[in-house]
């Protein structure tokens, strides 16, 4: 395969947010805003093309005989040379799930960059301040994401995860003069920042007694007779897991040191991904503009930890401990996330929640993912899940900016009954809740039903809590569906126009996504995606029971949620003063920020900062200081030597040649 | 005679093609056409660099011998020859408005032509397989060059310059020659590989006395301490584009050559004779270099002691003594070609339009020249070594392959070095203070400065950002050094 087309969806991105950086303040608004669409419009196409190639071309570098998908690297560079075989090297990897990937980043971000050059301004059409910037950072983070999934080797995947938190960081903060932006995207940098400590740590680790950063190398084997294909092998992950085994190395609190690095990398993907207790900067975070939030913060940024776990998933299976721990934090996230979305008023806050949610089932249903449960069914399912939800979450996301746009509250007690006023977002946010919630024959209801049947091969207990979440979606979604469009009529303050909808550039988006959602559910995904290449027939695997079930438990959540929010009347408030503290508690998140508050603020302030902050004050400071002291009279002390005087410069010279020859001797003869 | 020899020679024979045409320029082109000169030079200089650069790209150049072992071309001494080619073809092209200045009129061709020369000589240099060739290169890249360092004649200091660089250069050829004579008297030869191979008997003090004198010799050309007391006054002094020409294209060719005589004459003494007197060397070097550098208030001088520190920190590529070294050593060359002249770029910019040269008057030039100050910031960046400029890359390099030697000596040297760059850090934030915080009342008016000037300014700082992203040009080095001829000198 060439290497242009590759490097070239690289290179548009960082080339706009060069170019509309630094040159953007010279052009119009309007003119950053179509050349940042275009240039993403050209990504998109370029990635649509390799993917393409990659699933359908039947390459033999792409497919084996057997059918088999193969990982193929197209380039890998050395970028820094740390020894002759300590090398850090950037490359591009394409494989299943990262040429999955490549056509969701950019399509969200088509989208987003599309829907922005509506949104971005107000009902005047006056562009924001700051618009130019605002594309520029949307290229960084594109640029920073694609980057981040063809990822050849750990560490190039660690630099452009941090990159995709930096420009998270830039987009949360992008009205700086909020300060609850400010310190929202503060919080969101801090909190990830601290898992990636753990990643790092896990980095180091694991290549440190793997002896690799490299993916192929971690999880592959080199297919025969051709150049730079991989084929995915459990037995190269056992290998590495022997040999990490058959390190002296001890034990650490009673887990192993893969266990301890996997652990670790899951703990970076939990920041990123925001499960529980990592998840606080994800709601916070809405504080951004409602079309990053569509793009970073429910399609691709916070699935970043989903596919580390993916792409890590061989070494996974080799330890269960891993494995089993990320089912817990998973469900535990689902159903907390989905509790607390419960009870939102702000309709981003549910939306984010429920993002949450949605994440964890992805992380559970890799956590019971095990190739003699379906033959590895839960991969498959939960690479297809954060396929279908990156499609119909960014829908959401996107409807909400159109009703907040529209409204100009972010809270769904000044919105109620907007059906008849915008007909068109009404629509497309009914299939998002259709499809989230999981109804046939929208797409949730294919990727859920899998992870289901996974979880189902794999323990009752699990399929059960799983499917009660699901039941808990179906509810708080359509609770906020009804709460939004119906419940009564829409009152149109004094003095105001009647909301309607949004310019075309904001509701094509909106009709493109809901008709993906509506179809992509009959996908062959497994066919494509599958956890160790071999295609996957997911209807063999099909369990009628199981999607029955979930279609049952999905209808009983949406019919709850009708009867409650569907017209106006007392059913909630009676139901919110029959259990009042699990309201309370649901209502403050469970109190998970202020209990954040009292450690950092209370404890970790008080017991470590304080002496470190003298300890810096004094003794680095001090250090440094007479330091540069000495540094300073040392100068000054030899300055006679530069006298100017020509005899002075050759004596000092036959000196140093005769000292140079003298002391040498004298020390070995 | 077999002729085809001189095919290896093809890149100097280019270059006296080049110094033929200019001269020619220079004597019998009509008096009203002369300004073209410098232009003329720099594009023909251009196209040399361009035809080096090919037949290096297409694999043509290979390793040969010629003229009965006297003289060796081959891919990695290719690779460093258009390595500086670069750099001299930056130097002509910044030097264009000062040559086209009313003052240096009558003087014009002569700088280009001394300077080709100067360039010739370097060429042999690193080339020489035989002491004789050598010294012929070497004193062909002193002794004209103590004419440029004159050519501003009706400045004071220029002529004082010039007076101490000859005769100090003089006194080093002596020391110089005189350890050779030592080394003859020893081993019966001036060939490179039979000096190596009569060198493998007993230590005695002569030998000893003898490569003390070598290094000495090719350390003032370093301008290594304390064999560098010369450089602050001679940079001061001569016209800034000589001093850049000095600065970068002189050390970075002297330290190659240095390489290639200490690996390939030398290599068996490493680690009992040469490896503690250059550990002392770069040490003092890079200490005695940043604490002058500390006290400067003119840019020239200031640049001066920054360039004899940066000389200690390539050393580090010779002192780790294997094929990293090497290639960082090179990139080392190639990264501090751009940054120097970026600065001197800027220094000349603002020289030709004010005079000004002192730190003092680059107080607010962030506000008067945005974009000069703008260049001056990178380069100061790029040599301090902050990411992700080119400097902090190179750095990075040369530290690994000094500490890849493995010896724990070394890494107490890396580490003084590491310390090093802190206070270089210093001085070189200093000169960003003045422009972007300080205040002054008159600081250096906003002018335009010249095509040339800007031309080379942009070809500089594209460098210092470029060439710390694309890894690739070290990782091309790397695989150029595993398979040069002085890998077989590194493996004992």
């Amino acid at each position: 395969m060439d290497v242009t087309i590759p490097i070239l969806i690289l290179a548009i991105p960082l080339f706009m947010f060069v170019f509309l950086g630094l040159l953007g303040m010279k052009m119009t608004h309007k003119l950053a805003g179509i050349l940042g669409t275009a240039g993403m419009g050209t990504v998109m196409v370029l990635a649509y093309t390799t993917a393409f190639t990659y699933f359908f071309s039947g390459a033999p570098e792409f497919i084996n005989a057997a059918g088999e998908r193969l990982q193929y690297v197209v380039f890998d560079q050395t970028w820094l040379a740390f020894t002759q075989n300590l090398v850090i090297k950037l490359g591009f990897l394409l494989d299943p799930i990262s040429a999955m990937m490549l056509v969701v980043i950019t399509t969200i971000s088509f989208m987003v960059h599309l829907y922005s050059l509506g949104y971005m301004r107000d009902h005047h059409g006056v562009y924001e301040h700051g618009f130019q910037r605002f594309y520029a950072f949307l290229s960084l983070f594109s640029f920073s994401m694609l980057g981040l999934v063809v990822a050849t080797n750990i560490f190039q995947m660690y630099i452009f995860w941090e990159l995709v938190g930096a420009s998270s960081y830039l987009l949360i903060g992008f009205y700086y003069t909020k300060p609850s932006a400010v310190s929202a995207s503060k919080k969101a940098f801090i909190v990830t920042r601290f898992a990636d400590l753990g990643f790092l740590i896990g980095i180091l680790v694991l290549s440190y007694y793997g002896g690799t950063f490299n993916f192929t190398d971690l999880t592959s084997v080199p297919a025969d007779g051709i150049a730079n294909v991989y084929q995915v092998s459990e037995g190269t992950a056992a290998s590495i897991r022997d040999l990490i085994a058959s390190n002296p190395a001890p034990t650490f609190l009673g887990g192993s040191v893969l266990t301890w690095a996997l652990v670790l990398i899951f703990m970076g993907g939990m920041g990123k991904s925001a499960m529980m207790p990592l998840h606080i900067w994800l709601p916070d975070a809405m504080e951004g503009p409602t079309p990053v939030s569509a793009l970073i913060h429910a399609a691709t940024m916070v699935v970043a930890g989903v596919y580390l776990v993916a792409r890590l998933f061989p070494l996974y299976l080799m330890e269960e401990t891993a494995l089993v721990i990320i089912t817990v934090v998973g469900a535990l996230t689902a159903f907390y996330a989905a509790m607390v979305a419960c009870t939102q008023i702000d309709i981003k806050r549910v939306l984010a929640f429920s993002t949450i949610s949605q994440i964890a089932f992805m992380m559970v249903s890799l956590g019971v993912a095990r190739p003699e449960i379906h033959h590895g069914l839960g991969y498959m399912a939960s690479m297809f899940h954060l396929f279908t939800h990156a499609m119909f979450k960014a829908l959401l996301f996107l409807g909400a900016g159109a009703l907040i746009h529209a409204i100009g509250s972010n809270d769904y007690t000044a919105m109620h009954g907007l059906r008849k006023h915008m007909p068109i977002t009404h629509i497309t946010f009914l299939i998002g809740c259709l499809a989230i919630a999981g109804i046939i024959p929208f797409s949730g209801f294919f990727s859920k039903d899998e992870i289901l049947s996974s979880c189902m091969g794999y323990d009752w207990v699990a399929y059960l809590w799983m499917s009660m979440v699901a039941g808990l979606t179906a509810f708080y979604m359509f609770r906020l569906y009804f709460l939004i469009f119906w419940w009564k009529e829409h009152k149109v303050p004094e003095g105001h126009h009647a909301p309607h909808d949004q310019p075309w550039t904001m509701s094509l988006p909106l009709i493109i996504l809901a008709v993906v959602s509506c179809v992509s559910g009959f996908i062959p995904f497994g066919k494509l995606v599958s956890w160790n290449g071999h295609p996957y027939d997911f209807m063999a695997h099909f369990d009628w029971g199981v999607a029955a079930v979930s279609l049952v438990v999905a209808l009983a959540g949406i019919g709850l949620a009708a009867k409650m929010y569907m017209h106006e009347n007392t059913l909630p408030e009676k139901f919110r003063n029959a259990v009042p503290a699990l309201w309370d508690w649901c209502h403050h998140r469970f109190y998970w920020d202020e209990l954040y508050m009292f450690i950092t603020h209370k404890i970790i302030f008080n017991s470590i900062c304080r002496p470190l902050a003298w300890f810096d004050r004094h003794i680095i400071d001090g250090t440094m200081d007479s330091f540069a002291t000495v540094t300073n009279k040392a100068s000054d002390a030899i300055k006679p030597l530069q006298s100017g005087q020509i005899q002075m410069y050759v004596w000092w010279y036959l000196i140093g040649a005769l000292a140079l020859g003298a002391v040498t001797v004298i020390c070995l003869i | 005679m077999d002729y085809s020899q001189f095919l290896a020679m093809k890149q100097e024979i280019g270059l006296l093609v080049v110094f033929l045409l200019v001269f020619l320029y220079d004597t019998f082109m009509p008096k009203s056409t002369q300004k073209g000169l410098p232009a003329f030079t720099a594009i023909l200089t251009l196209a040399l660099a361009l035809c080096g650069f090919c037949s290096y790209c297409l694999g043509t150049e290979s390793t040969t011998v010629a003229f009965a072992g006297m003289y060796e071309t081959s891919p990695i001494i290719a690779a460093i020859k258009n390595i500086l080619n670069i750099g001299v073809v930056i130097v002509l092209i910044q030097s264009i408005k000062w040559a086209n200045s009313d003052a240096m009129s009558m003087r014009r061709g002569e700088f280009y032509e001394l300077l080709l020369v100067t360039l010739f000589g370097m060429y042999l240099m690193i080339s020489a397989r035989h002491f004789l060739l050598f010294i012929i290169g070497l004193e062909g890249a002193s002794l004209p060059l103590a004419a440029m360092v004159a050519l501003d004649k009706n400045r004071y200091e220029s002529h004082e310059a010039a007076v101490k660089y000859i005769l100090t250069a003089v006194f080093s050829s002596a020391i110089f020659m005189m350890g050779l004579s030592f080394v003859y008297g020893l081993t019966g030869s001036l060939y490179f590989e039979n000096i190596y191979f009569a060198l493998t008997g007993e230590l005695n003090t002569m030998l000893i006395v003898a490569v003390a004198f070598v290094i000495a010799g090719i350390g003032f050309k370093l301008s290594l301490v304390p064999f560098h007391l010369w450089t602050a006054d001679v940079y001061q002094g001569a016209p800034t584009s000589v001093t850049s020409y000095l600065s970068v294209i002189s050390k970075g060719a002297a330290a190659f050559a240095f390489l290639v005589v200490l690996a390939q004459v030398f290599g068996a003494l490493y680690s009992d004779v040469w490896e503690w007197m250059l550990y002392a060397l770069i040490i003092l070097t890079i200490t005695v270099g940043n604490l002058f550098a500390i006290r400067q208030r003119n840019m020239k001088r200031f640049l001066a002691f920054s360039s004899i520190s940066q000389a200690g920190y390539i050393m580090l590529g010779v002192i780790a003594f294997n094929t990293m070294g090497v290639a960082a050593l090179m990139y080392y060359i190639l990264v501090y070609i751009f940054s120097n002249l970026a600065a001197f770029g800027v220094i000349g910019a603002i020289e030709n339009a004010s005079g000004r040269v002192s730190m003092d008057d680059y107080r607010g030039l962030n506000r008067t020249n945005p974009r000069l100050a703008f260049a001056m910031m990178l380069a100061m960046f790029s040599l301090a070594g902050i990411p992700p400029f080119a400097g902090f890359f190179s750095k990075f390099f040369i530290f690994t392959s000094a500490i890849n030697q493995g010896s724990v000596a070394i890494y107490v040297l890396v580490l003084i070095a590491l310390i090093n760059t802190i206070v270089s850090l210093y001085y070189y934030l200093l000169v960003v203070k003045a422009m972007y915080i300080a205040d002054d009342e008159c600081p250096v008016a906003n002018f335009k400065s010249s095509c040339s000037e800007r031309l080379g300014l942009w070809i500089t700082v594209g460098g210092i950002i470029l060439l710390g992203i694309a890894s690739c040009c070290y990782s091309s080095l790397l695989d150029l050094s595993d398979i040069s001829t002085m890998q077989m000198y590194f493996i004992n």
